[in-house]
């Protein structure tokens, strides 16, 4: 064991797919646009243009809040965020610097292997634009205006995780989340949820002490759009500087981007000297003040959750960890069989199952696909039904198609009575072919080795 | 006929009478504005032919724009090299709401670079003068729309004020210049100056042409977040009711001031008597946290404005901007910079909440609170080296209005020693216009501005 514990906190970006930007009303879709097209004098930045805030977007980062367990502050309001840069049409960013939509949240993590969980810290979750895309041609840099001032959602943890194992976790857990608001297409390749993760390592092993006593340094891995990737960068950087400290040096302080290709990070630009942004009151946009039942009614328009289903089917279905994992991953999956198990049909009808209780059989049905959830509720059901239903056995008809197969197949019976007994399988099935699954597999089974000895 | 010195109302009235028609009114504003604009160089642009197609209350009117604000096609510079060129796609709300109602674009009316001054000597187009005394300036920054309604080189204009910017060049040229209450009139595509500050108005030969041109301006903009969705009144009506008001005089702001403005402004405090109204004495807070609050607020918000004049986009690189505006970039920088936030603008903020609540709890007990404009009448070309800090000097009365985003107006009330006009300022309650035109239109049936706005006009006949 390390002599080390790492210590890494996580800032994800999400863009949101409102229908408009976050203070104009140009399409928020800007995705595979013609450059420049995608925009109008407010996110471009023109002389006297002003910013207007999407309520939508308002609404949905504080929905994202709520999800994450945070406090929603009844009083917030934008701030700008001033650098240079030529993706920056205003040469600020409409951000919020120290009154956030929503702040100090708890997030429980579960590791599914282990079933063991972990509480994360959400610092803030705040509301922001984005900026413009650079192309770099080699000989020119291009800027294309039509992602400028999508609304995004800052989303930023504190240093608790330990591992690049559960930060994988929460990004994954995270992301369904963000599908489940359906506020985000969420989608990495596009860029719509970026991730960086802030990393060092502590020589205290006390959680608590640790995090009082935050290492003197932090490396931060800019713009990961993959889970892989993040753990694979931040697995890379413990190992590197695990070796600088052996060395005794300090691993600077620095920002540095990740090679998929190469699986390395490299250093991008030193963090030393801490970038002056001169934050102030956005004054083209008056502070939000929200009151207690708007923050409410937003909170009981939250689905039930991931993890929420989970924790119910466990409770409610004993099903197994794994099983009500899988199954909420997509809410559209989680939503059937919600509606399949609620069914009054199938509390009414006289059916074997095999499973502890019909909740377990209908999972067990999804999860291995033996019936798809893409066709109607009825349907299913009618599947489901025939599925289970008692199978009436014609025992003279059975003993004759099992003698039939064995002749059939002589040459394959010669090799199984030489050792090969996979082959049993393929007598069954070519058995329950014959029966057209109007028998039991056990009870065919039996009867083949028995007759096969 | 001789549409000289006519009011905008009366222009109207003339045009709906058919007894003069809109052509002959743009031929001939087009022609004056050309050649009295050799003199006095109130145009930074002048246009050519009239391009109004709609048809409304302003069919007809030409009136002149300060050029900060985005006119479609039109070139729009804020009298700014860095803008040499910039021709705005876009409209702003206060114009597209004039031209809705009919209004011709004259031309767009210099002013300092940026809004950044008192005199328009910041104006990378050159100075306007002053039309009462061509060695003058005209005040600013809307010096250039001020002069253009002195020497009636339009029926009116408009303008935008920040710290003082339509009311002293107002004082100074004579006229009758509104800043509304924040939030009155849209901001949408007026070139930012101080952004909780900016408030475009009317600056006009008399109180109800000023009246009628907020009416149209006025009102909730669906691109400005600032903008208010209180009710606009009628204000010309308004206006007209027979009130008699409680007017509060803060001696405060009597302090450095002329000796020639102090006798006309108590003359004028004797009028107001009586008229029948009640003066009374207030206590304000000193001007002088005003001007604090104002310059750290403003610069701060000037260094952000202006950081998106890249030299990337526009005209010119960064390099054209004038001393002036680099001070401002510089001081505002410095005050938003880490470590000297908390005590600068953070100070300022509860400095300006302060401001507010004292003029807030003032208009509890009366209903205008008037003072002098300017502590001096119009200075000389030259003067303003003897001051650093000029515009905070020459807008000390102003700021307060200006910091609290309180409705002020100035209105003429004499000439000095010298021969140049005096202003007087009435300050309201928020959204409370209505009470400032009442008075206004009231001294203006009294004394018709002794005269003022009709004698800067005949050195133009």
């Amino acid at each position: 064991m390390s002599k080390y514990t790492p210590v890494i906190g996580l800032e994800i970006h999400v863009e949101l797919k409102t229908k408009s930007k976050m203070f104009c009303q140009c399409d928020a879709d800007f995705f595979d646009k013609e450059p420049n097209t995608n925009t109008c004098p407010v996110c471009l930045g023109m002389p006297g243009a002003l910013p207007v805030p999407n309520r939508t977007a308002v609404e949905w980062a504080i929905k994202i809040g709520q999800a994450l367990g945070c406090a929603i502050n009844k009083q917030s309001k934008f701030d700008r965020k001033h650098y240079f840069y030529p993706d920056l049409p205003k040469a600020y960013q409409i951000s919020q610097y120290d009154e956030p939509l929503a702040e100090h949240g708890t997030f429980e993590i579960q590791n599914p292997k282990t079933e063991t969980s972990k509480k994360i810290g959400i610092t803030r979750v705040h509301l922001e634009e984005d900026t413009g895309k650079l192309t770099h041609t080699g000989k020119d840099t291009l800027v294309d205006f039509n992602r400028s001032s999508v609304p995004l959602v800052e989303i930023v943890t504190e240093p608790d995780f330990d591992n690049a194992e559960d930060v994988k976790i929460f990004l994954e857990e995270l992301h369904t989340i963000i599908r489940y608001l359906d506020v985000s297409d969420a989608n990495m390749e596009e860029g719509s949820m970026r991730m960086e993760p802030n990393i060092s390592l502590s020589i205290i092993s006390n959680k608590e002490e640790r995090m009082k006593n935050l290492p003197n340094y932090k490396v931060e891995v800019k713009n990961i759009n993959s889970f892989n990737f993040a753990k694979k960068a931040i697995d890379f950087e413990l190992i590197r500087q695990t070796k600088l400290l052996d060395k005794g040096e300090t691993p600077p302080q620095e920002t540095r981007g990740y090679d998929d290709k190469k699986g390395i990070t490299f250093s991008q630009r030193s963090k030393e000297e801490a970038q002056d942004y001169r934050y102030f009151p956005e004054p083209d946009i008056p502070p939000m003040v929200f009151v207690d039942h708007e923050i409410e009614d937003l909170r009981k328009t939250l689905p039930e959750l991931p993890h929420q289903k989970v924790a119910r089917y466990i409770k409610d279905y004993d099903l197994k960890y794994a099983d009500a994992f899988i199954l909420t991953r997509r809410m559209k999956t989680a939503q059937f069989f919600d509606s399949i198990i609620s069914d009054k049909t199938l509390q009414n009808i006289d059916i074997l199952v095999k499973s502890k209780n019909i909740q377990n059989a209908v999972a067990n049905a999804i999860i291995n696909k033996r019936i798809p959830t893409s066709i109607s509720q009825e349907e299913f059901l009618k599947e489901f039904i025939a599925l289970h239903k008692p199978i009436e056995v014609d025992s003279e008809k059975l003993t004759q198609v099992i003698d039939g197969v064995i002749a059939q197949y002589a040459n394959q019976v010669e090799q199984y009575k030489g050792g090969k007994v996979g082959l049993i399988g393929f007598f069954i099935g070519q058995v329950m072919k014959e029966m057209k699954g109007q028998a039991d597999p056990q009870e065919v089974h039996k009867i083949l080795l028995a007759k096969l000895q | 006929m001789d549409l000289f010195g006519k009011t905008i109302t009366e222009l109207q009235a003339l045009i709906k009478d058919k007894k003069v028609s809109s052509s002959e009114i743009w031929k001939y504003f087009a022609q004056r504005s050309k050649k009295i604009n050799h003199d006095i160089n109130a145009f930074v642009t002048l246009l050519d032919n009239p391009s109004n197609a709609n048809v409304g209350e302003l069919s007809g009117i030409p009136l002149a724009v300060k050029d900060n604000y985005c006119t479609k096609g039109v070139r729009t510079t804020a009298s700014s090299k860095v803008l040499d060129d910039f021709i705005p796609p876009y409209e702003s709300t206060v114009t597209s709401k004039l031209k809705l109602a009919g209004y011709e674009l004259l031309g767009k009316t210099n002013m300092d670079a940026w809004a950044h001054g008192a005199s328009t000597e910041t104006s990378d187009y050159g100075l306007t003068k002053n039309p009462w005394d061509l060695g003058r300036y005209p005040g600013g920054s809307s010096g250039g729309s001020a002069a253009a309604v002195a020497a009636y080189m339009a029926p009116g204009a408009i303008g935008s004020d920040t710290g003082g910017s339509i009311r002293h060049p107002s004082a100074w040229c004579g006229i009758v210049g509104l800043k509304p209450t924040y939030g009155r009139v849209s901001r949408y595509g007026v070139i930012a100056m101080g952004s909780s500050f900016d408030c475009p108005g009317p600056m006009t030969q008399s109180v109800e042409d000023n009246a009628m041109l907020l009416q149209i301006m006025a009102g909730k903009d669906q691109y400005d977040a600032t903008s208010s969705s209180d009710a606009v009144p009628d204000y010309r009506s308004e206006m007209k009711k027979k009130r008699k008001l409680k007017i509060g005089i803060a001696r405060e702001y009597l302090k450095g001031v002329e000796s020639d403005i102090q006798t006309a402004f108590e003359n004028m405090v004797e009028v107001i008597k009586k008229m029948g109204h009640e003066v009374v004495d207030v206590s304000l807070m000193s001007p002088e946290y005003s001007i604090s609050v104002y310059t750290i607020t403003q610069r701060a918000e000037v260094s952000s404005n202006l950081g998106r004049y890249d030299g990337i986009r526009y005209a010119n690189n960064r390099a054209y901007f004038g001393q002036e505006a680099k001070r401002r970039i510089m001081l505002g920088t410095y005050t938003l910079s880490h470590g000297y936030y908390d005590a600068f603008y953070k100070k300022a903020q509860k400095v300006r909440t302060l401001i507010k609540d004292n003029f807030k709890k003032t208009f509890e007990d009366v209903d205008l609170i008037i003072g002098p404009n300017t502590p001096v009448t119009a200075l000389k070309v030259g003067e303003f080296e003897k001051y650093p800090f000029f515009g905070e000097l020459m807008d000390q009365l102003n700021e307060p209005a200006s910091a609290a985003g309180i409705p002020a107006m100035s209105i003429p009330i004499g000439l000095d020693s010298r021969n140049l006009p005096i202003g007087m300022q009435i300050m309201g309650n928020y959204f409370d216009e209505s009470s400032i035109f009442n008075l206004a239109y009231q001294i203006e049936q009294e004394t018709n501005f002794f005269d003022v706005i009709k004698k800067g006009k005949e050195k133009y006949k």
